[in-house]
């Protein structure tokens, strides 16, 4: 297996790197949008509801930006 | 069960690779191996050979395809000469580096500028550090089973390197001698088993990027399995010998004469069929140690083959422009006795009887430095 | 980290529309899939040893070469009697450059092959530089600003109709901005024997010099203002996917990133004016393709 390479990345938790975090708030309807633009895999719908993974979440924003129902906003992470 | 025929050099190639039974073949010309591949076209179009047949636009593209193959789980071929594996160097490295166990036939012919279509060895020789073993064969007859060989040593698993099976530009590739070709494997070469694969059942990310905490160990482990890739040609070839009939010398030296010689010569290829029918009509006392096995470069082979050896001559067909010819630099490292070196035959240049009785006659004599054979400067 | 086939933990920028783009694709090309990377921000940020975030059989071997290695690939599973997807990953450097003959080798030979590029209009993963994508004007850091150059002077190679041409069996424009576009094209391209080309716009927070939150919306900004056509091209027929509202005028897409900084509202106008004439002529290949 030397020179193949098989486990995850999900050791690195990118987590870290966030300046803002992405909240979701009760404007939420499940519309997906956010998921389906999440460069890292950190959004999932769960009862019409946007869940983000915040050990992974860089806080880019982009679900922010393109939330069209103004359901998620940013905090400053707190560290 | 063998037949004979008289066929040339590329033919038997191509006759080898029909019966080692690679899946895919990428397919590029370049002269003096063309007829290689030619012959495989013809093969595959027959229905004689099963496998993908891929007319890539570029020699870089056929070791591409290959390593892509590979990866999948199939053994593959392909061949080349001189520029073209000129073309191929970045991907020669990755595939050793990826331990992709590859065989490839390389017609050695002169590297440009100038350009020159015909035999010497700067174009393999200049690819010894890529991490392919490198065989050179003498006759059409040891091309043949060579290729064959050459699946078997690259797929042990104490190795998983690739191989480069390497024949004169037409001195090998265009001549033609019988042949004794084998009708079955009986056994001697199973099927491919890869060690890792792309397979959706099994993801894997093969040719990572790994940074300096990891990317040594990546070469020292290709290093030892060269180390481990000598013993392993000489079991092949012992294997081969007890089955077919045919072995050459230890699998990675064959020695000529050497019972009671004070000198040796040491060459490989086809030049050295040339010294041996110059040391038997002269019934000279020097011996041939002809070299099978370039890397690995079996360097205990060659101290116990002489020692009792006052001095060799080194005749090759190759430079190493600002150090010397390749082979007499790397046998000087391994040897207490003088080695006088001899640079010729490049660009296909005829090295000649007369020469060959020259060289002969001036061992014992410097192990500095080098002489260009029969040159006009 | 939700069981998408492209994990997170991936080194990627925030922001990048790049692996955003990888998760799309694999979406719809679901696990029976073998991926073949080039050398770029994609092979590095998601293939470091001994990690992966790759959960589909992947290869790297070089930056040029992607096409080639499909294509052994595609043939050996042939051998074997397999039909996993074979989809190529590259960015536009290993496309538009150095990738473009092995590229052109597997569409003529006909491989049953996706390959998708992701244009980020330059080298990304090497800092930087100009490429045969970046647009005329571009700030990179081979194509800067000075008193005797103004950006990129050359234009954008036109790759997607050139593998039109050269008999791809379909070729796609999408873009980060609609994620459910890619899934569509890239699902549709799946189930066509042949060679395939989606070029996928993917504006870079990095290159392109913008706030990272703002990748999907300058995406969106691209197509609005008819720089960036939607299209499909299937059997000799252009058909355009989606067009532009024109509500956005390319001033704005161009203000909106770092790279168009230095340019003068004259060299914005000449822009706009190529774009209206590319717009033109995309309509008007609609027409004649049709008939």
């Amino acid at each position: 297996m030397f020179p193949a390479a098989k486990s995850s990345t999900a050791g690195n938790k990118t987590g870290s790197w966030r300046v803002f975090r992405p909240v979701v708030n009760d404007k939420c309807i499940g519309c997906k949008l956010c998921y389906y633009s999440c460069p890292d895999d950190c959004i999932q719908i769960t009862d019409k509801k946007a869940i983000i993974d915040y050990d992974y979440c860089k806080g880019c924003l982009i679900c922010l930006n393109v939330c069209p129902h103004g359901a998620i906003t940013k905090e400053m992470e707190k560290k | 069960m063998q037949v004979t025929k008289v066929i040339e050099g590329s033919h038997a190639i191509a006759e080898a690779v029909k019966i080692a039974g690679p899946k895919v073949i990428a397919a590029y010309p370049i002269t003096p191996q063309t007829h290689i591949i030619e012959m495989l076209a013809d093969m595959v179009a027959a229905g004689a050979i099963d496998a993908e047949y891929i007319n890539v636009e570029s020699e870089h593209s056929a070791l591409a395809a290959c390593i892509g193959a590979q990866a999948t789980g199939v053994r593959t071929f392909t061949a080349t000469s001189s520029q073209g594996l000129a073309l191929m160097f970045e991907l020669l490295h990755v595939a050793s580096g990826m331990r992709l166990p590859l065989v490839m036939a390389v017609g050695n012919r002169a590297l440009s500028a100038p350009l020159n279509i015909w035999n010497d060895w700067s174009d393999s020789i200049s690819c010894r550090d890529s991490g392919w073993i490198q065989l050179y064969c003498e006759s059409p007859q040891e091309a043949y089973d060579t290729i064959i060989q050459a699946y078997r040593i690259a797929e042990h698993k104490r190795v998983l390197l690739p191989v480069m099976v390497c024949v004169d530009g037409y001195y090998l590739t265009h001549t033609s001698e019988p042949v004794s070709m084998l009708t079955s494997l009986d056994g001697f070469l199973g099927d491919y088993e890869p060690e890792f694969k792309l397979d959706t059942e099994n993801p894997l990310s093969l040719g990572e990027y790994a940074n300096p905490d990891y990317y040594q160990e990546f070469k020292e482990a290709q290093h030892n399995a060269m180390g481990n890739a000598l013993s392993v040609i000489g079991e092949v070839n012992e294997g081969f010998a007890r089955k077919f009939g045919r072995g050459y010398g230890n699998g990675v030296i064959e020695t000529f004469n050497m019972e009671n010689a004070s000198h040796a010569v040491l060459t490989m290829g086809t030049l050295s069929s040339t010294i041996k029918y110059f040391i038997e009509r002269e019934k000279s006392d020097v011996g041939l140690i002809r070299l099978r096995s370039f890397r690995p470069f079996p360097s205990e082979d060659l101290k116990k083959v002489c020692s009792d050896v006052r001095s060799i001559a080194v005749i090759e067909k190759d430079i190493s422009f600002g150090s010397g010819g390749a082979v007499a630099t790397e046998l000087r490292s391994v040897m207490d006795i003088p080695v006088a070196s001899f640079v010729g035959g490049l660009g296909g240049r005829d090295i000649t009887l007369k020469q060959i009785k020259e060289i002969l006659g001036s061992t014992g004599k410097s192990g500095e430095g080098l002489t260009f054979v029969g040159s006009r400067l | 980290m939700m069981g998408e086939l492209f994990s997170s933990g991936h080194t990627a920028c925030a922001g990048c529309g790049m692996t955003n783009i990888i998760i799309n694709i694999l979406r719809a090309a679901g696990p029976d899939t073998i991926i073949s990377n080039a050398t770029s921000c994609s092979e590095i940020v998601s293939s470091q040893y001994p990690c992966s975030a790759w959960r589909v059989p992947y290869i790297h071997v070089a930056f040029e070469c992607s096409a080639a290695v499909a294509s052994g690939i595609e043939a050996a599973l042939k051998t074997q009697n397999k039909k996993s997807n074979v989809i190529v990953i590259a960015g536009d450097g290993g496309t538009f450059d150095i990738g473009l003959q092995s590229l052109s080798g597997m569409v003529d030979r006909g491989h049953n092959v996706l390959y998708i590029c992701y244009d980020n209009e330059c080298y990304a993963n090497t800092g930087v530089q100009r490429s045969s994508a970046t647009p005329h004007g571009a700030w990179t850091t081979t194509s800067p600003y000075g008193a005797e150059m103004h950006g990129n002077p050359a234009g954008k190679k036109p790759i997607a109709e050139m593998m039109a041409a050269q008999g791809c069996k379909y070729v796609a424009t999408s873009s980060v901005a609609y994620p459910l576009d890619i899934q569509q094209k890239v699902k549709k391209a799946l189930a066509i024997e042949g060679p395939k080309f989606i070029l996928i716009h993917q504006p870079c927070t990095l290159a392109w010099r913008y706030p990272p939150e703002k990748t999907v919306e300058i995406a969106r900004m691209a197509i609005d203002c008819g720089l960036w056509v939607l299209y499909e091209i299937e059997n000799g027929k252009l058909k355009i996917t989606r067009r532009p509202s024109f509500r956005t005028g390319v001033k704005d897409y161009l203000k909106a990133q770092g790279r168009f900084s230095h340019l003068t509202d004259e060299e914005m106008e000449k822009i706009q004016e190529k774009a209206v004439g590319d717009w033109k002529r995309f309509e008007g290949l609609e027409k004649t393709t049709a008939a």
